[in-house]
């Protein structure tokens, strides 16, 4: 990937908003901030944090459970045949109640919206301000003061099948962040920032894990 | 709809590592882009707006993102597989945009094949998005296949669902 901007908007895949100027700038609204939770697998992420040399308010994020949200809106079929139409998905899952009930168990949504669910309406009476999709991201290279970002790959892990009517909740949680690196772009850090994706019942329904490369150009370690 | 569409459905039998996937080519238009970043609730102006994407991205031109990337490839690798393909995982590399007018090729070749310790049937897929042979995007999908003609992947709850 290199350091244009068309290459740096379209490496920031799904939710993502990509306006530059808000990027930085906007915070959570009050109350969506919570570290409630730790998981198994933290004391290695310690161990590995040490190693990073990171400062402590970014060593206590990780493994933390932050911007727990959920989607304005319930899983929709309209939005199922939009999405299948604009890519000519003629799969019969989405478009056959029959093939649906014997293949799904009735009708699904197919797994690469998952981040749909979550795209915020364009307008929405009364609000003022949100918190962005993968605000840690954008937490992280303030912290860092780092002015520069990429978004070098990202993975989604699809579990549970998503249904019309489902109602969807989201967090982000950082996993880890690496020592001060030099790459061609220039110095900064690598991080992994994991969403999660549950249902109303509570089951995982997905996980897209990002790697971001926060930087600045041609400077010394921060 | 009273008769059920019908469909074919590939089994991990018929299924080996250098398999090459049939190429999917599309003649990408304003209205490709357009289209897709409003079906994945993508309001962002360098998706619709050309002056936009010029003045501001310094682009060349709207650009299609990155869920509806994701869309046709899914759709590229379920009509491969047929509808009791389950998508496990999918892993993107972005490296450049694709515009209006561009011609979008996508290719897939099976580089790995095998059962799980649950007995998922599974093939790894490596993909890419080429515009005139230059890669804007590859992706690797883990995808299960039916292991025979009345295994359904889509039935595995919990730990049978190993992605």
């Amino acid at each position: 990937m290199t350091d244009t901007p068309s290459a740096r908007l379209t490496g920031r895949p799904s939710p993502v908003r990509e306006e530059p100027t808000k990027a930085t700038g906007e915070v959570a609204q009050p109350g969506q901030s919570a570290d409630k939770t730790t998981r198994p697998g933290d004391q290695q992420v310690d161990a590995e944090t040490e190693q990073a040399g990171l400062p402590s308010e970014v060593a206590a994020l990780i493994g933390k459970v932050q911007y727990e949200q959920e989607g304005e809106f319930p899983v929709e079929q309209g939005y199922i045949w939009t999405s299948c139409s604009s890519v000519e998905n003629g799969n019969p899952l989405f478009w056959d109640e029959q093939v649906a009930r014997a293949i799904t168990g009735g009708p699904i949504a197919p797994p690469t919206m998952l981040s749909v669910w979550f795209r915020p309406h364009h307008w929405a009476p009364g609000r003022t301000q949100q918190a962005l999709p993968l605000q840690v991201h954008f937490d992280l290279k303030e912290l860092f003061g780092l002015p520069e970002a990429v978004m070098t790959d990202n993975t989604i892990v699809f579990y549970e099948p998503v249904r019309p009517g489902d109602r969807l909740r989201t967090h982000q949680i950082l996993r880890s962040v690496s020592p001060p690196k030099t790459t061609k772009l220039g110095t900064g850090r690598f991080w992994v920032i994991d969403v999660e994706y549950f249902n109303q019942r509570g089951d995982l329904v997905g996980l897209e894990s990002y790697t971001g490369f926060g930087y600045r150009r041609g400077a010394s370690a921060p | 709809m009273t008769t059920a569409m019908r469909y074919q459905q590939r089994t991990l039998a018929e299924v080996a590592p250098g398999d090459r996937l049939p190429t999917l080519r599309y003649e990408v238009t304003a209205t490709t882009v357009i289209l897709g970043a409003l079906a994945s609730r993508d309001w962002r102006p360098m998706h619709h707006d050309r002056d936009f994407a010029v003045h501001r991205n310094g682009t060349k031109d709207i650009f299609m993102n990155t869920p509806t990337q994701a869309a046709w490839f899914e759709r590229y690798l379920t009509d491969w597989t047929g509808p009791k393909g389950r998508l496990g995982r999918m892993t993107f590399r972005m490296k450049g945009s694709v515009f209006p007018g561009d011609t979008m090729t996508i290719d897939g070749t099976v580089s790995h094949v095998d059962v799980d310790s649950t007995g998922c049937g599974w093939a790894t897929v490596d993909m890419a998005l080429t515009v005139d042979g230059e890669v804007k995007t590859t992706c690797t999908a883990r995808i299960a296949l039916p292991t025979n003609a009345h295994d359904n992947p889509w039935s595995r709850k919990g730990h049978d669902w190993q992605p």
